[in-house]
């Protein structure tokens, strides 16, 4: 069972779910040493297609091919055996383990009678790494890895159990923007060896990766090319179909009152140190000010601080002229603040509540979702379906529960409470992180018809692109201080990228 | 997936679940070489079968309501709550004292002062736990339950040493109970030894579903229980719903020991918590957290633990038993639920049946 995979071709898959038609005579098809790039919305059908190719689901209709024979895998090991090997979007990897303990917990070879070869799996590793320029330490723990050498790790136990043809569920959404670059090398130096399949909706990594895309939507394939023929905005809108022209902020800088203004902040991170060490920043109304830096650099927990969620040792945060540095968040929200969280899923939401509950988080209190204590369902649910409209939050309905949305959806719901509940100012914390173009596209236009109505935001990004395009102000983060302010006119990615590793323009 | 396998499903789910408690218990009843028909019987049937019977079951099933309720409070606002059991300990102690120190008030005044004291003292054993887990992140499991012992103990010393009944002291035979308190704080009774400490549980477990899920204050409390980071953001005082919860949780559990003195043994006595506190969360679980499921969930332990007490008598089996069905019901319950909620279990067994229909077709 050792031979190269050739050729791979799933034929008319159809799978449906309670209500939806989730792959709808769906055909793909890779040939060796080819990397196919399987793109779409958020919910069009990618991954469920995927599992159906690792035996995770089974297809309702339709059939799967290797090297033109049939194949049927009642479940992932059957799909291992034949030389597939998918890494998900979420690692999974055991954290307090080294990297060789968890490539061992599938490599069967090394376990005989109760006995584990872990030299065995390491000079596996050694192999693998070398053959495929994989980098990685087996003797160090997950934990002490960044998420990028994670993912390095995921790759190297997938190719170590004998993997021949990868299947990669959205490996970047995770990466920071130099990571991304440093994988796209390496898998197309692999594809001397093997052949890709990789999930993604980011448009840069397709082209830069792939031979051919297929585009899913709605769980169909509405278009199959070869990448080179396409541009990156042609793929978008036969992605989202229609045009995709991501808007821009072209306009006047505001000269509104400053809102925001942090004078000489000091704050420490989780581990003692000092995250943030004299960082200086003003937002005006109407204005859009970006925070760009290599994630690390200070920023969660200068978002943190700001939203009365970290303690401050030293400095100043003003709201519209109120200190509010080492205020509770409630009086935080009071003065104004709406907040858009990094991690949206933990902070964002309450997962179990239902829509139209957490729709109403902050404004619980306020009439008219309540009056004395008693929670007004009618107004509430009122709430919930005019917002579910206006903000395109797709569900079955607003009981639905939230923690069941996809990531767009909750980033929508989360945007819906921060902006409809007429925040003066907002910090957006990596607001489109993972995001399918579609969501991308609405928020940046949401966001920007706040900055026009007069609301201060403090966008805070690694997506450099969205950075530009949005801002006002660029201001550059490194090690906890600002290392320097830009206006739009002057920002270009070389100089943002730059300051962003630390250089000092002057020296 | 169709709708009705997705029911027939959960239905099936819950059926095995029921089987694998007979099942598992009847294994447990062939080691102790008990009849096993006529011992469910004895638990499950001979009980609903007399008035009188149903009045008993209903007198366990108070307590366990009020308490099971109370404990649905802490739950839902993310803290787990074994500590009933002392907080019920500390509320008949202070109903006693109450009752001990002011035997001449009116019973208007007297019997709802006594209830509030037990809720009272109830609910500062539930505080406690509530600040340190609040304040120092102190896991609850750890103090509630080391609590349990204190009050266990705090218990023994008073009804032997404090409030011993003085005829007990004259004649030596040295019970440790109280002395018979004052009619003013006795409940009345509605049919043998039921007392209307039955429509107070009803009564709690209304407000309570109306305080969970109609106020402002359940939203809060859900809220922290259910994602605290995300309530800690959207300005949500954590800490405070924290504690009181934790506050309500004691109060119930106090408050049930009250009750049960009030209306049945009207004298404190060792061994009246009768594990209603450990219990209480898993009728509280079984009732699925919500307290219309709690009152039937109560009906129906305490129907097995009175079912239980007609063991030894009627089968020569120990009433011990149903506490081992209990803990044969609480791994079930975590582990259908576990399987409920697999949907990759549900795909597998849909396909199934499909190739299985088809292969019927043709």
């Amino acid at each position: 069972m050792d031979d190269k995979i050739r050729s791979l071709r799933m034929e008319h898959i159809t799978k449906r779910f309670p209500g939806v038609l989730a792959s709808d005579d769906i055909t793909i098809e890779v040939g060796e040493g080819e990397v196919l790039a399987l793109v779409g919305e958020n919910g069009a059908g990618k991954t469920t297609l995927m599992n159906i190719l690792m035996g995770i689901y089974q297809q309702d209709e339709g059939r799967i091919l290797i090297n033109g024979e049939e194949v049927r895998f009642r479940g992932p090991e059957d799909a291992f055996n034949a030389g597939l090997g998918m890494v998900h979007q979420e690692y999974m990897l055991v954290p307090n383990m080294t990297v060789t303990e968890n490539v061992a917990l599938g490599y069967k070879k090394a376990w005989k009678k109760g006995i584990l070869d872990l030299n065995m799996v390491r000079s596996r590793i050694m192999e693998i790494s070398e053959k495929y320029g994989l980098a990685v330490n087996p003797d160090a723990y997950i934990w002490q890895l960044s998420v990028g050498e994670q993912q390095k790790v995921e790759l190297v136990k997938t190719l170590s159990l004998g993997a021949r043809f990868l299947i990669l569920d959205e490996p970047t959404s995770a990466l920071t923007p130099q990571e991304t670059d440093e994988l796209i090398v390496l898998l197309k130096k692999m594809t001397d060896e093997l052949s890709i399949i990789f999930i993604s909706h980011k448009l840069q990594e397709v082209k830069a990766l792939s031979n051919k895309v297929t585009i899913l939507r709605h769980g169909k394939v509405v278009f199959n090319g070869n990448t080179d023929d396409y541009s990156p905005s042609e793929i978008a809108s036969k992605m989202t179909g229609h045009e995709v022209k991501l808007p821009e902020n072209n306009d006047e800088a505001s000269h509104g009152d400053v809102v925001l203004e942090i004078k000489d902040l000091c704050v420490r991170g989780d581990r003692g140190n000092y995250a943030l060490d004299g960082l200086d920043l003003s937002v005006r109304s109407g204005e859009i000010v970006g925070l760009a830096g290599v994630s690390g650099n200070g920023q969660k927990e200068l978002a943190e601080a700001i939203n009365g969620l970290r303690k401050i040792e030293k400095g100043e945060i003003a709201l519209f002229g109120c200190e509010i540095g080492n205020k509770k968040p409630r009086s935080v929200i009071e003065q104004g603040m709406g907040y858009i969280p990094e991690e949206r899923n933990i902070e964002g939401i309450v997962p179990p509540f239902a829509i139209r509950e957490n729709l109403i988080l902050k404004d619980v209190d306020q009439k008219p979702f309540s009056n004395k204590s008693f929670l007004k369902k009618e107004k509430v649910n009122e709430n919930a379906e005019r917002l579910q409209i206006e903000f395109d939050i797709r569900s079955a309905g607003i009981n639905t529960q939230s923690g069941s949305l996809s990531g767009g959806n909750i980033q929508k719901l989360i945007l819906a409470r921060e902006l409809s509940r007429g925040a003066k100012f907002i910090t957006a914390v990596y607001p489109t992180r993972g995001l399918d173009l579609g969501a991308v596209e609405f928020i940046h236009k949401e966001l920007l018809k706040k900055r026009k109505e007069g609301v201060g935001i403090l966008l805070i990004s690694e997506e450099l692109d969205e950075i530009i395009n949005l801002s006002d102000r660029i201001a550059v983060i490194y090690k906890g201080r600002i290392q320097k302010v830009l206006e739009k006119k002057d920002a270009t990615r070389a100089r943002l990228g730059i300051l962003m590793a630390g250089v000092k323009e002057d020296e | 997936m169709s709708k009705g396998f997705k029911i027939a499903y959960k239905l099936g789910i819950i059926a095995v679940s029921i089987l694998a408690v007979i099942f598992i218990s009847s294994v447990i009843l062939v080691v102790l070489d008990a009849p096993i028909l006529k011992t469910f019987y004895t638990i499950c049937i001979m009980p609903l079968t007399r008035s009188l019977h149903i009045t008993e079951i209903l007198i366990r099933a108070i307590p366990l309501a009020i308490t099971a309720i109370g404990v649905s409070v802490a739950y839902r606002s993310g803290i787990i709550n074994i500590g009933a059991e002392g907080q019920m300990a500390m509320g008949i102690l202070a109903f006693t004292a109450t009752a001990l120190a002011l035997p001449d008030v009116p019973r208007p005044v007297l019997l709802p002062f006594a209830l509030l004291m037990a809720a009272l003292s109830g609910g500062i054993w539930g505080f406690i736990p509530g600040i340190l887990k609040a304040k120092l992140n102190v896991s609850e499991l750890l103090s509630t339950v080391m609590l349990n012992y204190i009050a266990a103990q705090f218990y023994t010393f008073c009804l032997r040493v404090v409030m011993m009944d003085p005829a007990e002291k004259m004649s030596g035979g040295g019970t440790p109970q109280s002395m018979r308190l004052t009619e003013n704080v006795w409940l009345s009774r509605i049919s043998g030894r039921l007392h209307y400490g039955i429509v107070i549980a009803v009564v709690l477990a209304v407000l309570i579903y109306i305080l969970l899920w109609k106020t402002t204050v359940g939203y809060k409390m859900r809220a922290s229980g259910s994602g605290a980071r995300a309530a800690r953001y959207g300005g949500i005082n954590v800490p405070l719903f924290v504690v009181a919860s934790m506050v309500i949780s004691g109060a119930f559990a106090g408050l049930a020991g009250g009750i049960e003195i009030a209306g049945v043994h009207r004298r404190a006595i060792e061994g009246i918590t009768n594990n209603y506190g450990f219990s209480a969360v898993v009728v509280a679980l079984f009732g699925g957290l919500h307290p219309l499921g709690i009152l039937p969930a109560s009906f129906f332990f305490g129907l097995m633990i009175y079912g239980s007490t007609l063991c030894p008598r009627q089968v020569g089996v120990p009433a011990n038993i149903v506490d081992v069905m209990q803990g044969v019901i609480i791994l079930v319950i975590v582990t259908s639920q576990m399987v409920l909620s697999d949907k990759y279990f549900q795909d597998r067994l849909w396909r199934k049946y499909q190739s299985f229909k088809k292969r019927k077709e043709a």
